[in-house]
């Protein structure tokens, strides 16, 4: 046998490896393909309930009687009145029928707590409506609103059966009405799902990793350029190396502990702070960034360095004016992957106090807040089953953030790349 | 006659090995011998640059040994030799490139016009500004075809307005033979030029600074006949005005070029002499058999 002849005999052999291989490659895309999916439907499915909230339409009569208040009270008067009366008084209105005392307060209990507040609020901008009727539309209570949105009526156990039938008349007369859950996106956090929304965690994230970006991103990539290009090749150099390396591989509760011992006991920084969380997150996303930055730095071609050195650029102006802006789109990817890990990162937030219950949106750096992770493990904890749907609306908010976050990554790295 | 070659060819390859085993061979001491003192006239009449026994080590290698050489005033100088030994390391002492590389040791005086290149007092920034290089690979910045000529003038000031930054970037795309070629499209990117228009934008922007020396090692290695031959033509011209000290691995192309010719092998400068005298009589054995395609 002559060698053409030998390798033909090995062809088909050799062809037939190459399609398993490629199968098994595309084997492996579909099943991940496949479990992304499942987890996408999954989390929208679930997620969907959250978007929407039930309103009750209620004639409310703004008696000064009922309210407590005399009959001209204006401003700081009505702020204390008895807004509860006056919805109690509505809702019976509709059900003549019912009298007993625990049915009454059972009956109010399908309206929701929000409602006395946004009343309140009405009256005070308002005060002409004191002793006068109006039309108004309040939040169902949680457990109402799921037992619309359930199709399976059998398994609404939250409400008794009494409840149920109150429910359905008021459907029958037209007084319920599905809107579009803005309270999910406007408000913080809340004991009672229909008032609780993600805003608060929303902002606390974005100042969290605002305080991380402005810390990390600097630090980082100096860090890298310094050790990169300037550093002496010695072993105080290799020592911080390896350390920099072995602090990317350190759990991250780790920093969170390190945080709580450093910010808030020494420092006396406050505790659950978007400020100590970036700080703290900051430490954690330093190694990613120095690790992505130097990678970068090291693949310009050394003939750019050659080049401006060549021409009389001092080390400085080489590395400023022509190794960090080709290195600048690796750089970027390095530092939004590394803020993309710290914005899903709770484990460390948990130990500087970022796990507390808040309701105020945060208002500056200083505030109490809360971030969406934990925003998430929060609800995911919650026994109310309203905060099933928004837990996965909560997930869904925070891998739209991600996607946009990698959208920014890709639109930055196609501005800064530039061929050699 | 073909024995002979044979022959001669297996002493080389001793003779490259040889240099950390001593052998008591005689032969191959006699070749070490030769190799230690440089024949021919190193020095020129008129020198623009001198270098007086220069050792250059890479860590505890030695790359180049005690080699002496002037770069005259308008004359192109050749550097040729097989890969290895040492020609742009060389070149890379004439303006301190090796700086740039941490384990580089380098022993012995050079000057610029009689001043000490290594001595505190000069600035390899300046030193660079004086000596240009192009390298074997075009290497345009990734940036504008005026902004890559324009750079070296904006580094050091030399221009007080556009004006006169125009004129600059202008003459030296003229000089470099691009100007006609890429006049229309100046603000385009350097990186989208053809490899023999990128190495003259180079060259360009080397001369934009005003150099009084141009380095340039195997400037036309990566590039094809064509532009090869615009790049040789190129340099001819700027003899008139520039010292060129150009390393290469085409003979033709060093006996085009230059007025004299260096030939390295293993870190020792062999022989010098002007370029007809290397090419038609090479003193050294080892020259001929490099200069006759019989080794490197
Ligand atoms: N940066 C470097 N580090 C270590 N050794 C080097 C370096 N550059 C060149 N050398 C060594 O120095 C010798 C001469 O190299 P070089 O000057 O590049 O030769 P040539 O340009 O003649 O091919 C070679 O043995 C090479 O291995
Ligand atoms: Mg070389």
């Amino acid at each position: 046998m002559n060698n053409t002849e030998l390798i033909k005999k090995g062809l088909p052999k050799r062809y037939r490896r190459e399609k398993r291989f490629r199968l098994y490659g595309m084997m492996a895309v579909m099943v991940g393909f496949i479990f992304l999916l499942i987890l996408l439907t999954d989390i929208i499915s679930k997620s969907l309930p959250a978007f929407s909230q039930h309103w009750i339409q209620l004639e409310v009569q703004f008696d000064p009687d009922v309210l407590g208040v005399a009959a001209d009270a204006e401003g700081k008067a009505l702020r204390h009145a008895n807004y509860r009366a006056i919805l109690k008084r509505a809702i019976r209105a509709e059900f003549p029928d019912v009298s007993k005392r625990r049915d009454k307060s059972k009956l109010a209990a399908l309206i929701s707590s929000s409602a006395e507040y946004e009343l309140r609020d009405m009256l005070i901008e308002q005060p002409y409506l004191l002793g006068k009727a109006k039309t108004v539309w309040v939040r169902a209570d949680d457990d109402l609103d799921t037992y619309y949105k359930t199709a399976d009526k059998a398994n609404a156990v939250r409400l008794t059966e009494k409840q149920i039938a109150w429910a359905d008349r008021l459907q029958e007369n037209n007084l319920i009405e599905s809107r579009f859950n803005s309270t999910l996106f406007s408000d913080g956090d809340s004991r009672e799902p229909e008032q609780a929304g993600i805003r608060g965690a929303l902002v606390g994230s974005l100042y969290t990793l605002l305080v991380t970006l402005l810390l990390s991103f600097p630090l980082g990539v100096s860090t890298a350029v310094y050790l990169e290009e300037f550093a002496p090749k010695n072993r105080w150099v290799d020592l911080i190396e390896v350390n920099i390396n072995n602090l990317a591989a350190v759990p991250s509760i780790v920093f969170g502990l390190l945080g709580l011992a450093v910010f808030i006991n020494y420092f006396g920084l406050p505790r659950s702070a978007p400020l100590v969380g970036g700080l703290v997150l900051t430490l954690m996303t330093l190694p990613t960034i120095i690790i992505a930055s130097r990678s970068a730095i090291k693949a310009v071609p050394p003939s750019i360095r050659q080049a401006a050195l060549g021409i009389g650029a001092s080390k400085t102006q080489t590395v400023f004016q022509h190794v960090l802006p080709l290195a600048m789109p690796g750089i970027l990817t390095g530092t939004i992957i590394g803020l993309a890990q710290a914005l899903g990162e709770t484990a460390p937030l948990l130990m500087i106090g970022m796990v507390a219950f808040i309701v105020d949106i945060p208002q500056g750096f200083v505030d109490s807040a809360t971030v969406l992770p934990v925003q998430i493990y929060l609800w995911a904890d919650s026994p109310e089953r309203a905060f099933v749907a928004k837990t996965s609306a909560a997930i869904l908010v925070l891998l739209i953030f991600l996607v946009v976050m990698n959208g920014l990554a890709v639109f930055l790295r196609k501005k800064f790349e530039r061929s050699w | 006659m073909v024995e002979t070659d044979i022959n001669m060819r297996t002493e080389l390859m001793e003779s490259t090995q040889v240099q950390s085993v001593d052998r008591s061979d005689t032969k191959v001491a006699d070749m070490k011998q030769q190799v230690n003192a440089t024949i021919g006239e190193p020095f020129a009449k008129d020198p623009k640059m001198q270098a007086r026994q220069v050792n250059v080590y890479y860590g505890n290698k030695q790359a180049i040994f005690n080699v002496s050489l002037d770069l005259g005033k308008n004359e192109v100088v050749a550097l040729i030799g097989p890969s290895g030994c040492g020609k742009s390391t060389f070149l890379r002492c004439m303006n301190r490139m090796n700086d740039t590389i941490p384990i580089c040791r380098v022993e012995g005086n050079i000057t610029l016009d009689s001043e000490d290149i290594y001595a505190d007092a000069m600035d390899p920034v300046l030193l660079r500004a004086r000596v240009g290089m192009v390298f074997q690979k075009p290497n345009p910045f990734p940036k504008s075809i005026y902004d890559n000529v324009a750079y070296g003038a904006r580094l050091h000031g030399l221009a007080f307005n556009k004006a006169e930054l125009d004129e600059i970037v202008i003459t030296s795309l003229q000089k470099a033979g691009l100007f006609d070629e890429v006049k229309d499209r100046l603000h385009e990117p350097g990186t989208g030029l053809s490899g023999g228009q990128q190495q003259r934008l180079c060259i360009a922007r080397t001369i934009a600074v005003s150099p009084e020396v141009i380095l340039m090692d195997e400037p036309a290695s990566a590039l094809d006949p064509i532009a090869t031959a615009i790049i040789e033509e190129l340099i001819d011209e700027l003899r008139q005005n520039y010292t060129i000290a150009i390393v290469t691995h085409s003979m033709q192309q060093a006996a085009r070029v230059s007025q004299r010719t260096a030939y390295f092998h293993l870190g020792k400068l062999v022989e010098i002499g002007e370029t007809n005298q290397i090419f038609t009589n090479p003193k050294h054995e080892l020259t001929e058999n490099y200069i006759t395609g019989r080794f490197g």
